[in-house]
């Protein structure tokens, strides 16, 4: 995929901490990556590398405690007045609006949620509210950001329904969340992620917690409907294989930063950083072994309160230069075209200096 | 659903057999009976009955029979709607009761929706305020609120009114009104005097209610459906009060029913000291001189509403949840 060339979301050295009683949790800790329009980016990193959190930072939803310390989430977004022109670069009809400078509970942050960045969030199953039916809360959405009457919302609920594959749509929208099964509660939230037509849709681990088979027919589902609207994704996961399968370009992430990033094929067939050269190591080849776990590389990840000085990943690497990997941590630079890593391996001159 | 109400109606009359047995062993169990401690009261005052009345009466009451027959003989008047005479009033024993009837209820209505009307929005404000001074500040006085017997608040507070402001807080009416017939001037006084009772009765359950509001809440508010509702652009605000307040108050609203038999009770031990002339004061008396058809007769309405009560109160958990809707239907 050749991507255009300006990104839809461009996030530059994001960093979101939690101010606990505890402590301070750097939960995001200088995170830059961009996401192309009609691009699916894959994120990958083991549970806690703060994911989730810079995705609840991006959209501007961290939980209480929890506060954009620094950094830029530049969105393209459709001028005032002019929502029928959206392709190519910033134009007359498009500008960039940086989200972090909206206050959280804006209206026009609140009009970007949803409409122009929508979230599947990482706990589906518990996703909606039990007391309302499923298709109240997908009605919501769309009333929210469209000017249309309940029933024609209704309708567009029983289409959303309806292109996400679910059938009888008429009557399942009336169902409660846990009348349905697992697949069809996964496929009613990405109805409801989709309802609005969003130009970016964040996936949070959508097939974690269901079974092979349904995984691999919303796995399937994602891409048709990514492909027919050229919606690009933001698609996390813990599943090597899943990314193999999805993504056009990747993420490695690391106690809340960038290890690696790079095209898909890149990272696979000839990773740089020392992270991702130990999760590719323990599945011996991608397209064998379909959705293998994230493998467990020896070491234990850090204590949120006592994150290592220096490169995040420095008492785990088998590469670790004593003296300096861990007295200041390395920039993510390039290593190849459109391909980044952030290690003192590929930074000969501080390594020198 | 309905036959699942239908079957719990059914289950009333058998409940309140077997609780008409316990009250009528209750109000029985203190040794000897009315008479005897109708005697006993006029010897201590010197004067005395003599023995032909004595018998009279215990034949009329049905006092000399054995105590199941008593029971049968109560019984059987309770299912023909007759409430008995009370011993010690002489008069009729729904008479009795239906006088003090409106008071009882209004009270219990106030302090009911006194106690939702405060709890419930700063059980919210508390838990969407998690940890700000005002939350510190709310759940210490819930926890003087809670451990405080509302007798003691209202000792304290009689005293307090008395000695700085030389106010009679206690009774429903100033002295001029207690007997006097129903004006729109005596209305009046019983509003001046209506509400520190209805504080002192709501005071505990407000502070139990806001605990409870502010738990549930904390609890809701940290459910994946958050943020899913924030990401589909809510704002916090009307997230928070569709869903988890909505959720937060489902088990406490299913609640109201437990109301019910309170609504008749009417604190007895704050009404006793604060000498309000609801139906606590009434029960506690009928039990010290053992008028026992008319302690029997409160004890027995009070179970019948604790009966019905629940059964309320399990409609309207069902009503609000359609999980709970779902598997008493399936059933
Ligand atoms: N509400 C919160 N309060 C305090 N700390 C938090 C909160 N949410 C997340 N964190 C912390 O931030 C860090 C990153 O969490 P995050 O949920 O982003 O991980 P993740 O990469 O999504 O992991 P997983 O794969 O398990 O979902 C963790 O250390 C976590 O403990
Ligand atoms: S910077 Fe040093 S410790 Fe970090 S990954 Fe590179 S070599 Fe390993
Ligand atoms: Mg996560």
């Amino acid at each position: 995929m050749h991507p255009p060339a300006f990104p839809l979301l461009s996030v530059q050295d994001l960093k979101a901490y939690f101010y606990m009683d505890e402590g301070v949790v750097k939960a995001v800790d200088g995170v830059s990556f961009d996401v192309y329009p009609g691009q699916v980016v894959g994120i990958v990193g083991e549970s806690g590398c703060g994911k989730s959190v810079t995705m609840k930072a991006i959209l501007q939803i961290l939980e209480p405690g929890g506060k954009i310390v620094s950094g830029k989430v530049q969105l393209r977004v459709r001028r005032a007045g002019r929502p029928d022109l959206d392709t190519g670069g910033p134009n007359s009809a498009e500008e960039l609006l940086d989200l972090t400078r909206l206050h959280p509970n804006s209206k026009l942050m609140r009009k970007i949620r949803g409409a122009e960045i929508a979230l599947i969030p990482q706990e589906p199953m518990a996703a909606f509210s039990p007391v309302h039916t499923v298709g109240s809360q997908i009605m919501e959405a769309i009333l929210l950001h469209n000017k249309v009457s309940k029933a024609e919302a209704r309708q567009r609920a029983i289409d959303a329904f309806r292109a996400v594959g679910i059938s009888m749509p008429e009557q399942r929208i009336d169902a409660y969340s846990w009348e349905l099964s697992g697949g069809l509660r996964q496929r009613a939230i990405i109805a409801m992620a989709l309802s609005c037509n969003p130009r970016l849709l964040i996936a949070d681990e959508p097939t974690t917690a269901i079974d092979v088979t349904t995984q691999a027919q919303i796995l399937r589902l994602l891409r048709d409907l990514q492909r027919e609207k050229d919606t690009a994704i933001i698609f996390i996961t813990h599943d090597l294989g899943v990314i193999a399968q999805m993504a056009h370009y990747v993420v490695v992430m690391y106690l809340g930063r960038v290890m690696e990033q790079g095209p898909v094929n890149e990272i696979f067939a000839n990773p740089r950083h020392p992270y991702t050269q130990a999760l590719l190591k323990s599945i011996p080849s991608v397209q064998s072994t379909p959705r293998v776990r994230l493998p467990t590389i020896s070491g234990s990840i850090p204590h949120p309160f006592n994150r290592p000085k220096g490169c995040p990943f420095h008492p785990r690497c088998t590469q670790f230069i004593r003296g300096v990997c861990d007295s200041a941590a390395p920039e993510l630079l390039a290593v190849g075209k459109d391909h980044l890593a952030s290690c003192f391996l590929y930074q000969s001159q501080e390594v020198t200096a | 659903m309905l036959r699942y109400i239908l079957q719990r109606l059914l289950l009333i009359p058998v409940l309140l057999f077997i609780f008409s047995i316990l009250v009528f062993a209750l109000v029985q169990a203190p040794p000897g009976d009315f008479l005897t401690s109708y005697i006993a009261s006029l010897a201590s005052s010197g004067s005395s009955l003599d023995q032909e009345l004595i018998d009279m009466l215990k034949a009329q009451y049905g006092l000399d029979k054995p105590v199941h027959i008593q029971y049968l003989r109560w019984m059987g008047n309770l299912l023909s709607g007759n409430l008995g005479l009370s011993l010690e009033y002489q008069r009729p024993n729904a008479e009795l009761i239906a006088e003090r009837l409106g008071l009882t209820v209004l009270l219990a209505l106030l302090s009911f929706v006194f106690t939702w009307v405060i709890a419930v929005p700063i059980g919210i404000y508390s838990a969407t305020h998690r940890n700000s001074l005002l939350d510190y500040i709310v759940t210490v006085v819930n926890y003087i609120g809670v451990a405080t017997p509302n007798f003691m608040l209202a000792l304290v507070l009689m005293w307090w009114a008395f000695s700085y402001f030389g106010l009679s807080v206690t009774g429903l009416f100033s002295r001029e009104f207690e007997q006097a017939p129903w004006s729109l001037a005596k209305v009046a006084d019983l509003l001046k005097h209506i509400w520190l009772p209805m504080i002192i009765i709501g005071v505990a359950g407000t502070a139990r209610l806001t605990r409870i509001m502010r738990a549930n809440l904390l609890d809701e508010l940290n459910k994946p459906y958050m943020v899913a509702g924030r990401a589909r652009g809510l704002s916090e605000w009307q997230l928070v009060m569709k869903y988890p307040v909505r959720l937060a108050i489902n088990p406490l609203a299913s609640t109201i029913g437990w109301y019910l038999p309170e609504l008749f009770s009417g604190s007895l031990i704050v009404a006793t000291v604060m000498n309000l002339q609801n139906i606590g004061p009434l029960l506690l008396r009928a039990l010290i001189s053992q008028d026992m058809y008319l302690a029997g007769s409160i004890l027995l309405i009070y179970c019948f509403l604790a009966i019905l009560g629940t059964l309320i109160s399990d409609i309207l958990i069902a009503w609000l949840d359609p999980r709970i809707r779902m598997e008493k239907v399936g059933a």
